[in-house]
């Protein structure tokens, strides 16, 4: 089990640099390895989501054992909130390379692409895996930058833009997250996530600490695009090629941003009840302006990017909830509850914006724009692409028996039991907008065809394209059977029994 | 003390080029201005007085070093430094090909 762990890491990057090496002498071998490189991880992720139960997996890099219980190496953690995200990655990342068999064709390079692609999934594991500060912004760079060379990648004059801007506001963010990691290395003299947990236990000061957490909150919100930061996130997501933005508004905002910002807050810094305000504000001021930016868009991947801001409200907000009573310490249950529609709603989310941004992709692939004004009628002609967008969208806006209904319901019936009503109110506000604006997608795309017979001849998308959306729609269906005690009680509560219990994490693994 | 209170203001004199220039390549050169205050803080933080290098001697045990863990993570942000000076060079080179322009008021095709 635990020599698994560095597998995540090692068999991307080694990946990225083979696809480099052999695509130079088989031309059509890139995509193939590729596929697999994310399919072999697909089913590791599973199958450690399986065997984790509650006992954290610990694998020390160069076999450096901790002396007098201090740890000294590299730790790399897989315990039940990293399977999953794990899980989210690796299953997104092989449906999205696995669409790009077919799409990526109208680009040269695809070697690069490829190569690329795997470096960033080999960054997103990093960071997940990494029990270590430093470590976590090593391979936070890994996958950024390799995700400024992807939004980049048509070179056209939106993408270079858009690329610009994304790298000037995450080299910001990076040196606000490198400036916290040191004042936290100035105070403690330790990096390991569980071990500095061990050393704020014995005395935390809480105006220095309040600084750093500032500085770590504004650094990885930047990367993760809650609301005063997004500025980058919704040109960046529309401008990289399709199966990118999947990734990009997928995964990356939630691995490099939103998990970190929850691992760090509940299991390293002793949460202090303003810091919980704040971060609950920040989830529902991005949960309300990012849809009513969202609503008035034209462009499809656009109007997706905003609504990813939307829903990570969504998130950051009912984490912020759960912290809030954690630091008041009174209703766990009521704070367990909170953490588990979070942590549900980001599979979801993954899972349902991942499908959106390939059914953009499909349609941007069909008829060559993304202008919703220049559609109308492809109800017809493009069955598979239409039957799985609707069921993303009404996964999206909180329709049963989709799973984005029950995570909104779990993150609507803890805000309104921890007396949160103005929250509460607000989250079915915020859903039901996001249902008039996904049912202006369907009509604009899929009815409406009434002066487009421009779009009667053309022809639904090669099967690749097809497999991946409609295994994302049967995901969307089947991730409400979470919602269940029993399967919740398998997958997600040791994930959220080591977020709660926010000193079991720092025991498990220094084991005192 | 004030060495670490120059190294605050060097981050904040590049945050300022970053948000008030508008050539490109100047806002390139401000975020390295911040990269490099950040390398500083960092080298500042191992830095002991009177310490010597970390080559434990064992016939002096009373001996101080310096910390020698922030200048191997410095190290490492160095590197990462110039992959990612380089990719942001890169994509200016391209942006001046497409515009013909350095300046970041004509490069507004995304709004909105």
């Amino acid at each position: 089990m635990n020599q698994l762990v560095p597998l995540f890491v090692v068999i991307p990057l080694a990946g990225a640099f083979l696809i480099m090496i052999l695509g130079r002498f088989f031309s059509e071998l890139n995509k193939y390895l590729a596929s697999a490189i994310l399919l072999i991880l697909a089913v590791f992720s599973i199958y450690s989501l399986v065997t984790t139960g509650e006992n954290p997996a610990l694998y020390k890099t160069g076999g450096w054992e901790p002396v007098n219980k201090i740890p000294i190496g590299i730790y790399m953690v897989m315990d039940g909130f990293t399977v999953i995200v794990l899980c989210i990655i690796n299953i997104v990342g092989f449906l999205s390379v696995f669409y790009s068999i077919s799409y990526i064709k109208r680009y040269t390079a695809e070697n690069y692409y490829y190569s690329l692609f795997c470096l960033m999934v080999a960054g997103m594991n990093g960071v997940v895996l990494s029990g270590d500060l430093f470590n976590i912004f090593v391979f936070l760079e890994i996958s950024v930058i390799s995700a400024y060379a992807l939004v980049a990648f048509g070179v056209e004059k939106n993408e270079l833009e858009a690329s610009f801007k994304y790298q000037v506001l995450g080299g910001i963010a990076s040196f606000l997250i490198l400036f916290g990691i040191g004042f936290i290395y100035w105070k403690t003299k330790t990096l390991n996530i569980a071990d500095i947990r061990h050393v704020f236990s014995t005395g935390y000061n809480r105006t220095y600490y309040l600084f750093v957490e500032i500085l770590i909150l504004t650094g990885f919100g930047l990367k993760a695009a809650i609301i005063p930061f997004h500025a980058w996130l919704p040109d960046a997501h529309s401008s990289a090629p399709s199966p990118i933005s999947a990734m990009l508004s997928g995964v990356l905002i939630k691995a490099a941003g939103i998990y970190v910002i929850i691992r760090l807050f509940f299991n390293m810094f002793i949460i202090t009840e303003n810091m919980a305000v704040l971060i609950t504000t920040l989830g529902t001021l991005s949960m309300v302006i990012g849809v009513f930016l969202a609503i008035g868009q034209w462009d499809i991947k656009r109007l997706l990017a905003y609504h990813s801001i939307s829903q990570m409200g969504y998130v950051v907000m009912s984490a912020g909830i759960g912290m809030i009573l954690i630091s008041r310490g009174i209703k766990p249950e009521i704070a367990s509850l909170a953490v588990a529609g979070g942590i549900f709603h980001l599979v979801n989310h993954a899972v349902f914006k991942g499908l959106l941004f390939l059914n953009a992709g499909a349609i941007e692939y069909t008829i060559g724009t993304r202008d919703l004004r220049e559609m109308g009628g492809l109800a017809k002609s493009m069955p598979a692409t239409h039957a799985t967008s609707f069921v993303a969208s009404m996964s999206i806006s909180g329709i049963p028996p989709f799973n984005g209904f029950f995570s909104k319901l779990i993150i609507i019936i803890a805000a309104v039991l921890a007396k949160f009503y103005l929250l509460a109110a607000l989250a079915v506000i915020v859903s039901i907008i996001t249902l008039a604006s996904f049912l202006k997608f369907q009509r604009y795309a899929f009815f409406n065809n009434s002066d487009n017979n421009k779009n009667l001849n053309i022809k639904e998308v090669p099967f690749p394209m097809i497999f991946s959306m409609v295994v994302l729609s049967i995901l969307c269906v089947f991730l409400s059977l979470l919602a269940i005690p029993a399967v919740r009680d398998v997958f997600l509560t040791p994930a959220i029994n080591i977020l709660t219990d926010t000193l079991k994490y720092s025991t498990s693994i220094l084991g005192k | 003390m004030i060495a670490y209170i120059m190294c605050f203001v060097l981050f904040l004199v590049g945050l300022y080029g970053v948000i008030t220039k508008r050539n490109l390549v100047k806002i390139a050169v401000s975020l390295s201005i911040m990269e490099i205050s950040v390398f500083l803080f960092f080298a500042l933080l191992g830095y002991i007085d009177g310490g010597v290098a970390p080559i434990v001697d064992p016939a002096d045990p009373a001996r101080v070093y310096v910390d020698p863990l922030p200048q191997a993570l410095v190290l490492t942000a160095i590197v990462i430094g110039l992959a990612t000076t380089s990719m942001l060079m890169a994509i200016i080179i391209r942006l001046y090909r497409k515009y013909g322009t350095f300046d970041i008021r004509e490069i507004k095709n995304l709004r909105g």
